[in-house]
């Protein structure tokens, strides 16, 4: 039986941390609401209007007008640069991705292994990440000149004749995925803290029982990585999903038209940026915004999904 | 043991190629010999760029090229920023003024927002959590033209502002960052101030900023990066060449018809010049940013 008085305390320090725990949940409401408010009115907000928009025809000069699904239809049906567009984004994300996770990897390998100098070598392979996309295509444009080029000068040494590159609607894509690989600075970084993080402990064992360094390498380095091979993975093609500055200046370049030679780099962001921004055909673009929005979130989902069967978490670690 | 292990590992003489000693050094010199060859080959662009940059327009275009120019133009570097059509001292000038204007409001609402998910406690707060990290994975161009028509709708387009008001509303990422750090600083600072009679702004401001250096170092040099180099937001909004941003003024550069490769190239050392710069001064935040990321994955 506790006595009357320590009952009118009890009740009044519930009621002291109640309106405390009240003056919190204000004070964390004020503190994250820049957040919100900025979420409301930047993304939510206008993403909501444009799907209005996507069932409309808009020139962004007169008043939206409502004609139900026609762009949707159009863009299946009538659009063969839509096609276009999906395929080289689809050709370059095919390629690209894995050639930069396979590059991203073995640099991180050959660091981790290294005892000496890692630091310069890491800041070699590093710093092309740092480039900015419109100088790195400005820069590889003229790497892959097909008369004045390095590349194919070298080549040339080797009595090849080296292709046109971004003068050919055969091999300019090629050139974006080469160019490509030269900046994975980030995803390296990324693999080479997960080889840290790996125990030391495991390849000791495994070399006890005689596993040979490819024994190891499949058994050992690669399951204990597949998080991190997963985290790449999963930004890179949300990444290649949404190319727009490197095949904008390729494609640009000497005047040329967007997409160009021949509507080989086409990439999905430059056909919508084309019909948004230069055709003004503001409806037609928000559709094809939201086609893009849906298909890299089936894409991620996909992946998640497909992650069970090949991603090893440690313990409960996941997620 | 040790017999143990005797017995099932025999000790046979190993020929000289197969022992585990030079196997070690092989494996050594392998690594070595591809580093240097793979570091040549991505430091080789560099070389090629800073070269053209610094040729007479003669030495360009020459099969085989002339590697190292003769005589070293300088006056290339003069000639790309005096190009009336594109005045690329004022592209440096704007996206200075983005830099400051949109690093700013990132670090301020960012420390707020960050601190509010760190430290206290409301009903909702995991929601919103939760909803934080899913904005991560929204794809930057599903927002692009729904914010276009947002800011063409208040005149704002051929203005820095579409650019920089978002930033003073948070930023996922930075949030993310920043929220974590502060998880690790110990609650015994705080609270002591607040008996002390602090509020929480001035918490913030006097015990969790000054302890927070690191991670705000590392979001100021991202975010530097990332608008330096971003080409699409004001490719977008702005429209006049006296508001370009250096990004964009190199990717018109590039589309002149007639475009001289050496000032090009001269053009393109510029805009590497400042972020390369910050990444030698400030590797380690660079390095840490990036890994941070990834880690979380």
């Amino acid at each position: 039986m506790t006595s009357l008085g320590a009952r009118a305390s009890q009740r009044g320090s519930a009621q002291k941390t109640y309106t405390a725990s009240r003056r919190e949940a204000i004070t964390f409401y004020l503190c994250v609401s820049p957040w919100i408010i900025g979420f409301l009115v930047f993304t939510v907000g206008p993403m909501l209007y444009s799907l209005y928009v996507s069932f409309t025809g808009w020139n962004m000069l007169t008043p939206p007008e409502w004609i139900g699904l026609e762009n949707y239809v159009e863009m299946f049906t009538a659009d063969p640069d839509f096609y276009q567009a999906l395929k080289v984004t689809l050709v370059y994300s095919i390629t690209s991705v894995p050639l930069r996770l396979i590059v991203a990897l073995f640099l991180a390998i050959l660091l981790n292994e290294a005892t000496t100098a890692v630091s310069f070598f890491r800041t070699a392979f590093y710093i092309p990440a740092v480039v900015a996309s419109v100088a790195s295509a400005v820069l590889w444009r003229w790497i892959l000149n097909p008369k004045f080029g390095p590349v194919n000068g070298l080549m040339g040494l080797f009595g090849l004749k080296g292709p046109s590159w971004f003068n050919d609607p055969q091999w300019a894509l090629w050139g974006l995925v080469i160019m490509s690989a030269w900046s994975i600075g980030g995803e390296m970084l990324i693999f080479l803290a997960g080889l840290k993080g790996i125990p030391q402990s495991l390849y000791e064992a495994a070399e006890i029982d005689g596993a040979g360094r490819v024994r190891r390498f499949f058994s050992i380095t690669i399951p204990m990585l597949s998080s991190t091979i997963f985290f790449n993975f999963v930004m890179s093609v949300i990444g290649a999903f949404q190319t727009f500055d490197q095949a904008f200046v390729i494609s640009t370049a000497r005047a040329g038209d967007i997409g160009s030679p021949l509507k080989s780099t086409l990439f999905y962001l430059l056909h919508l940026y084309q019909q948004g921004f230069e055709f003004l055909n503001m409806g037609y673009a928000t559709a094809l915004a939201w086609v893009l929005f849906t298909i890299i979130l089936i894409v991620t989902l996909v992946i998640n999904k497909t992650a069970d069967l090949w991603v090893y978490y440690e313990g409960e670690k996941g997620g | 043991m040790a017999t143990m292990e005797r017995t099932t590992r025999p000790i046979t003489a190993a020929p000289w190629w197969g022992s585990k000693r030079f196997g070690e050094i092989a494996h050594g010199l392998i690594v070595y010999a591809l580093l240097v060859i793979l570091s040549l080959v991505f430091l080789f662009p560099f070389f090629w760029m800073i070269s053209t940059a610094l040729k007479p327009d003669y030495q360009v275009f020459i099969w085989p090229p002339k590697w190292i120019p003769d005589p070293i133009q300088w006056s290339n570097f003069a000639d790309a920023f005096s190009n009336p059509l594109l005045p690329f001292d004022i592209f440096v000038k704007n996206s200075m003024i983005i830099e400051v204007g949109m690093i700013t409001g990132r670090l301020i609402s960012c420390t707020l927002v960050a601190y509010g998910f760190a430290r206290l406690e409301a009903p909702g707060k995991n929601a919103l959590f939760g909803l934080l990290l899913a904005t991560l994975m929204l794809p930057a161009a599903a927002v692009l033209i729904p914010r276009f028509i947002l800011f063409s709708r208040l005149g704002w387009v051929n203005t820095f502002r579409p650019l920089i008001v978002p930033a003073w509303f948070g930023e996922a990422y930075a949030i993310f960052l920043m929220r974590q750090f502060f998880l690790t600083i110990p609650r015994e600072l705080e609270e002591a101030a607040y008996i002390d009679g602090a509020s929480t702004l001035q918490v913030i401001r006097y015990v969790i900023v000054p302890l927070s250096l690191p991670v705000l170092t590392v979001i100021t040099i991202l975010s530097f990066k990332d608008i330096w180099n971003d080409l699409l937001n004001p490719l977008l909004y702005l429209n006049d060449a006296s508001k370009y941003t250096v990004a964009v003024g190199l990717a018109y550069f590039n589309g002149q018809f007639n475009v001289q490769m050496n000032l090009l190239m001269a053009a393109s050392v510029t805009m590497l010049v400042p972020v390369l710069g910050l990444f030698f001064i400030a590797q380690r935040a660079f390095v840490e940013g990036i890994t941070m990321t990834g880690l979380k994955g």
